[in-house]
């Protein structure tokens, strides 16, 4: 699949965001006044600009609130209904923090389980879709998760917690990977089932329909991505997960070296968020031979 | 509403002969130009004349090779034309987040509302069939209508109410019809030639079917197995002795 810049920057930034919201709601660390503030911005900024990042993909962004209707079907629409969900309810536990130094405990941990809920929304987006095997399993959710998890704790200075679920994180991740690279021989398509040849013999692709670029082969058959993807894996988790998880546990309770840490997690969740769409094979390319 | 109707009781759809099928593309181009003058937003070339032409079309036509499992069958070319299926359970119209994805009821047909889709691509990740491209100058999802406004048209004479591309081709490779019907022409022509889904493993339920390429012929090689070596050997007369002339120097 084509990795879109927009999209690695929405589900990065949005589950960061989301993370810390997380944190933020179910009142750990419980801040008020100025130092709220900032991790309320913060948590806020970063889901919002994710969000935002996700209409930069749409031919008619104008158009994007009609995506809040088709709630009972699709996920991508669940996702968009329980983030404005997630962002309202959470406003007046986070305004009493800050300016009345009076969070509201019971909405923000409501509004904290709904953030996470929001990213699994997210992860079922591509879970849910089925012409891409590598998605379409149990094991993309808690990447996601995960990731949202350990990100928003190191922004919120739950360094303990960091730590573990930054581990948790290499894990699903590499989890992810190891199944991921079975799943499209498990689906059991191939050129023989995409046009129903297969059971008269061995099918090739003789010639393509069009000796030109088109929507598919740009959107759903890149490949040019995948050429370091070794490489980047390794990258990504080195990133993602062991730099940081060492990082706290040599210097534990350093606020300072948790910032360097989160932004190695960052570069390292960018990183996999790449390969989550470059290394995702759709069955559509079977009709293309590749 | 992207929630998928309860199962019609007309399935209209296609049937196409991979038998009979040439290759020559008048559906692809019938389609393009029936396209482009009434439903919806015109199928957009981009740069159609420069380097890097990009088009969106609603079928495509593939070829394929085909090498039969049993030994001295030949191999054999199969075209293959690629559009919508119109899925019984079509994961395109469930992704949907806008509405605009949907199937009808009454005859099963699955269409974009061209008005209300945001063009976030989503329907086009879910089909496993690469049945919808993007429209690279309105910016939202086309896909084969059925020539929705060609079948139910009572301004066209009765035989122009079919699809564009089955009235296109010539080599009679398209059929038109209710699938539900099991009386229906299409119906018939399916049970009778062993008609089949495409990946049914995707678990979409097409509509349309396919319709296998019939064996070829084969050489007659059980019955007389040609002595290779004797055919480039002439034992006697002129040849024989020109070949053991040669053989000796």
């Amino acid at each position: 699949m084509h990795p879109a810049p927009s999209l690695i920057v929405f589900t990065t930034l949005s589950g960061l965001g989301f993370g810390l919201l997380f944190w933020l709601g179910i009142g750990l660390p419980e801040k008020t006044g100025f130092m709220a503030f900032v991790l309320y911005a913060l948590g806020y900024g970063l889901a919002c600009a994710g969000l935002l990042a996700s209409t930069f993909h749409l031919g008619h962004p104008e158009r994007a609130l009609r995506a809040f209707t088709q709630w009972r079907t699709s996920w991508l629409s669940r996702e968009a209904v329980l983030a404005v969900a997630t962002l309202l309810l959470m406003a007046p536990h986070a305004a009493g923090a800050v300016f009345l130094s009076t969070p509201l405990p019971v909405l923000g941990a409501i509004a904290g389980i709904l953030s996470l809920v929001t990213v699994v929304a997210t992860a079922m987006i591509y879970a849910s879709i089925r012409a891409v095997p590598r998605w379409h399993h149990w094991s993309v959710p808690p990447v996601f998760l995960t990731a949202a998890l350990a990100g928003g704790a190191l922004l919120a200075g739950n360094l303990l917690w960091a730590g573990l679920l930054l581990i948790l994180f290499g894990a699903a991740l590499a989890l992810h990977w190891a199944i991921g690279d079975t799943r499209f021989a498990a689906a059991g398509s191939n050129a023989g089932t995409a046009t129903g040849l297969g059971r008269i013999g061995k099918v090739r692709l003789f010639e393509p329909p069009h000796s030109g670029d088109n929507y598919l082969l740009r959107e759903m058959v890149h490949r040019v991505g995948r050429k370091h993807a070794g490489r980047l894996r390794v990258l990504a988790l080195l990133l993602g997960a062991v730099l940081p998880a060492i990082l706290l546990m040599l210097l534990p309770g350093s606020y300072w070296l948790a910032g360097v840490a989160a932004a190695l997690h960052l570069a390292g969740v960018l990183a996999s968020r790449w390969l989550f769409y470059a290394q995702a094979e759709h069955v559509v390319g079977l009709y293309y031979g590749r | 509403m992207t929630a998928l109707p309860p199962p019609p009781k007309r399935k209209l759809g296609l049937v196409i002969d991979l038998d009979t099928c040439v290759g020559c593309h008048a559906c692809v181009t019938s389609c393009k130009e029936w396209n482009s003058q009434g439903y919806g937003a015109p199928l957009a070339d981009v740069d159609a004349y420069g380097d890097n032409p990009l088009g969106s079309f609603l079928n495509r036509v593939h070829a394929f090779e085909v090498t039969p499992a049993e030994p001295e069958a030949p191999p054999q070319i199969v075209h293959f034309p690629r559009s919508c299926l119109h899925c019984d359970d079509a994961p395109c119209v469930t992704v949907c987040p806008t509405g605009a994805s949907y199937k009808r009821a009454d005859d099963g047909i699955v269409l974009v509302n061209e008005d209300i889709c945001i063009g976030c691509g989503l329907c086009a990740w879910a089909c496993p069939y690469g049945a919808r491209e993007m429209d690279p100058a309105e910016q939202v999802m086309k896909k084969c209508t059925l020539c929705v406004d060609r079948i139910y048209n009572d301004a066209l004479p009765e035989e122009d109410r079919v699809p564009a591309c089955v009235k296109a081709c010539p080599a009679g490779a398209r059929h038109f019809g209710d699938i539900a019907d099991p009386d229906s022409a299409v119906s018939k022509l399916v049970a009778e030639r062993g008609g089949f889904d495409l990946m049914p493993e995707q678990g979409t339920k097409p509509v349309n079917k396919y319709l296998p390429p019939r064996p070829k012929d084969r050489l007659a090689t059980q019955a007389a197995p040609m002595n290779r070596d004797a055919a480039v050997r002439p034992e006697g007369g002129f040849l024989g002795w020109l070949d053991r002339a040669l053989e000796r120097l």
